[in-house]
């Protein structure tokens, strides 16, 4: 019922027609595959979990002005305390930095003190006893800090803590048996031992580029209040009232003290338009990706349906032929789809061809993983189902050519 | 015949509506989509000083060793520690040099209604208005005298001028940063080279223009911190005097050397001045140095973002698809009309008409899908700011020279795409055609 044999020598009378549409979907493939595989890991990279409450904490930034640069520890402290009485707030910690801030600290960590190379590298917080409950992570084994194991410190004469806590990823990758609870770890070159007194299921690291992906769950909690003049607050709000936190907490500070500034722009934000700040431009390229596919595939699909329409138009006569010598409608239609069929063979397997090779370039040329084979089969379906769709509509009204047209002006 | 074979282009163009509006939709996509994403890459890639580009340098000095290079293709830290850059002033090589860092300072307004604010504000040398080139407002730069004697006075911007003295002229009265008053020497008119040139290390190449300029000496007698980057090798000890002391960089440094000739001399001396530190003891390593001017630095800080490259590929090879569309649906158009094209070569039309005919109806067909390109490249340079940070996509905007390339483009491309058509048209056999009618 195929009839490949007389498609074959069709084609090779439209030879430019044929390649066009055959390059066409050759070259959508290669970026639709692409883009979708682009779109797929922006995607995974936004749905990462960060570990904390997202949806009761809010972040304010702030800097005192007219103090010492590294002296602002009674400031903070009253800040703390001024925060942690506001009718609606569960609970407040004054840090360095938070998941998907941006900026913060890292260090390398080593397990030997003798070892010249760290083991792993880690992102660095500095927060008191109440950072766990502010960020709501679920501690795994241990305990928390005690208020008596905080100490006050001026950023550039951080003490090497006694006890730390650290995140599941990290203290895995430090003791891969499993056994990293009340071990010690080394922080940057430092020769004391800091032990590990608690592990925390999840915490995220405050950067989110491709350049921390190695390290991205790996974090350490150090016992230190910092007295930098420089701070973040984390504020948990009790369940459903962040909306108020978020009016009354910064009112709160600048009644307490107008000597600071709260940026306009990213000073007072909930975690929610942290976390829709910080993957913008994951959002943004997986949308731009999305939107690119959609138009190509709407622009083949329309190039599909324009040549495929001019062969039906020149072929009236031959297709009336047929018809007059017995061929019934379904033949035709037949004809048609599998002369598009045989094409798109054709034009995705050079695509998936193309598609790898632009992959493997991008992998050389920027940060991007190796494409899966997934991605390219979903490619090869939708361009032979959205070329067999195109051709449809020609291919139907090539069916409904009368035989009478062998007939006419020949 | 220009103006006949345009009407008889239209005409044609008319007589199958669906078909052009698929092509000019298809050539408008495609212009829109690489013009938009051209606009970020061009406004990303710009040369922020054309007139000064290769006489400003950045040195770099690897005072790290190979340990830290070798992860780093052999070069040196992109930053300078306290120690060069000092060292590096007091010799004075370069015709102007300036050692520099974004300060983090906040501006305490008089008025006490109003709550202290920052703006971005850097410490550098007097010899930095002229090496940059920048315009006064009001006033001019501090001396070279005021820098050593760690004077406490200020540049503002044009911006900061406007909200703290309504635009007035405020040479010689004084600001209050970090509670300490300085004395404003100078109103900078708006500079805002794009990308920052002068601190990528710091801000990737876009920030806000910088409102508050103070000395360097100054900033750093006060023990102002950087609010940019400090990256150490080694745990620099503690407190600030250790840490100026260390081995950590965290300054940006700029020497103006007007010919090649002094280029190189002070590429020499950066050599000399490395195997001097070499023979003092502090680094044990061959000196290893890099000297690039403003064109090489952009370009080794890689400050095109990766978003900008992928996406002007994606729409490159967008615009190659849409034309591979074109090619088809001009050849199904212009081989429809083959009788038409017979009856005029046997009237007499000789192949090159022919040719000028198709070519003029593609170019008819360009220009429709510049237009609708053009509609769809504002919609585009509107929507850059969701995929790029809003420093990056304020600078895509649809001016001229844009508009006019967009045109330009699109009527390109449509012709390029129609010489294979237009060819086919042209090897129309007129007794063939004439025969089976």
């Amino acid at each position: 019922m195929l009839q490949i044999k007389p498609i074959l020598a069709a084609l090779k009378r439209h030879k430019a027609g044929t390649v066009l549409i055959a390059l066409q979907i050759a070259l959508t493939l290669a970026i639709v595959c692409n883009a979708l595989f682009i779109i797929s890991q922006r995607l995974d990279r936004i749905h990462r979990p960060t570990g904390l409450v997202e949806d009761e904490i809010m972040a304010i930034q702030t800097r005192f002005v007219g103090t010492e640069e590294n002296n602002a520890g009674p400031m903070i402290k009253a800040d703390l305390a001024a925060l942690r009485q506001l009718p609606g707030v569960q609970d407040v910690v004054a840090i360095n930095s938070y998941p998907l801030r941006g900026g913060g600290w890292s260090t390398g960590v080593r397990t030997d003190v003798d070892a010249k190379d760290s083991k792993a590298h880690t992102t660095q917080y500095f927060a008191d006893e109440h950072t766990l409950p502010t960020m709501g992570v679920r501690l795994l084994e241990g305990r928390n800090f005690r208020s008596d194991e905080i100490v006050e410190a001026d950023p550039q004469a951080v003490p090497d803590p006694a006890a730390i806590i650290v995140s599941k990823a990290l203290a895995d990758k430090m003791y891969p048996d499993g056994h990293a609870l009340g071990k010690a770890l080394y922080i940057g070159d430092s020769k004391k031992p800091s032990t590990i007194i608690g592990i925390v299921e999840r915490l995220e690291v405050p950067w989110n580029g491709t350049w921390s992906d190695s390290f991205y769950e790996n974090s350490l909690i150090q016992p230190v209040q910092l007295t930098s003049a420089f701070t973040n607050y984390l504020i948990r709000a009790k369940p459903g009232q962040l909306a108020d936190v978020v009016k009354t907490a910064p009112a709160t500070l600048v009644k307490l003290n107008r000597m600071r500034v709260i940026p306009n722009d990213r000073g007072v934000r909930t975690f929610a338009e942290v976390r829709e700040h910080a993957y913008k431009g994951d959002r943004g390229m997986a949308i731009l990706m999305g939107v690119v596919c959609l138009v190509l595939l709407g622009i083949t699909a329309a190039g599909i349906v324009g040549l495929t329409s001019f062969w039906v138009g020149q072929r009236r006569k031959q297709i009336g032929v047929r018809r007059a010598l017995g061929a019934t409608k379904h033949d035709i239609l037949s004809y048609f789809l599998t002369e598009n069929l045989l094409i798109g063979v054709a034009g995705v397997v050079i695509g998936a061809l193309l598609a790898i090779a632009m992959n493997l370039w991008l992998v050389t040329q920027y940060e991007m993983a190796r494409l899966s084979v997934p991605y390219v089969l979903v490619g090869v379906a939708a361009l032979l189902l959205l070329g067999q769709g195109a051709t449809l509509a020609p291919a139907m009204r090539a069916s409904r050519v009368p035989p009478v047209e062998a007939t006419r002006s020949v | 015949m220009f103006a006949y074979y345009l009407q008889l282009g239209l005409r044609s163009l008319r007589k199958n509506p669906l078909l052009t509006l698929l092509m000019v939709l298809a050539i408008g996509c495609g212009v829109a989509a690489s013009m938009t994403t051209y606009s970020v890459f061009r406004a990303t890639s710009n040369n922020p000083i054309p007139q000064k580009s290769s006489q400003l340098y950045v040195p770099q000095i690897d005072n790290w060793g190979p340990d830290s290079s070798k992860d780093n293709k052999g070069e040196p830290p992109n930053a300078m520690t306290y120690t060069d850059a000092i060292n590096l002033m007091r010799d004075k090589r370069a015709k102007r040099q300036t050692a520099l860092y974004p300060t983090a300072v906040s501006i305490v307004p008089a008025d006490a209604n109003m709550l202290p604010f920052r703006e971005t504000s850097y410490g550098w040398y007097a010899d930095a208005f002229g090496m940059f080139d920048i315009p006064f407002q009001y006033g001019h730069g501090w001396t070279a005298g005021e820098d050593e004697s760690h004077a406490s006075v200020a540049v503002i911007g044009k911006a900061l001028n406007e909200k703290l003295f309504n635009g007035a002229n405020s040479v010689g009265k004084n600001i209050n940063l970090n509670g300490r008053d300085y004395r404003i020497v100078g109103v900078a008119e708006k500079w805002n080279p794009e990308p920052v040139f002068y601190d990528v290390t710091n801000t990737n190449g876009f920030d806000d223009p910088i409102q508050v300029f103070i000395p360097f000496t100054r900033a750093v007698e006060l023990k102002t911190p950087t609010s940019g980057n400090n990256n150490c090798n080694h745990d620099p000890g503690k407190g600030w005097d250790e840490w100026i002391r260390s081995e950590c960089v965290w300054l940006g440094f700029w020497a103006e050397l007007p010919t090649k000739a002094e280029a190189d001399a002070y590429r020499q001396y950066l050599n000399g001045y490395s195997a001097e530190q070499q023979r003092a003891g502090r680094f044990r390593w061959a000196p290893n140095t890099r000297l690039r001017n403003v064109v090489e630095w952009l370009d080794y800080q890689k400050v095109v973002p990766q978003e900008a490259k992928v996406s002007l590929m994606v729409s490159l090879g967008f615009l190659l698809i849409c034309l591979v569309n074109t090619v088809g649906l001009l050849l199904a158009k212009f081989m429809r009309r083959s009788s038409e094209i017979g009856v005029r070569r046997a009237l007499g039309a000789t192949r090159r008409e022919i040719y000028i005919q198709f070519l003029i109806e593609a170019a008819a067909i360009g220009l429709a899908g510049g237009v609708v390109g053009l509609l769809l490249t504002g919609l585009g340079v509107m929507g850059v700011s969701l995929v790029f940070e809003p420093d990056i996509a304020k600078l895509a905007t649809l001016d001229v020279s844009l508009v006019l390339l967009t045109m330009l483009v699109a009527i390109l491309a449509t012709v390029l795409a129609a010489f294979y058509p237009t060819w086919r048209a042209a090897q129309v056999q007129p007794a063939w055609q004439l025969k089976s009618n």
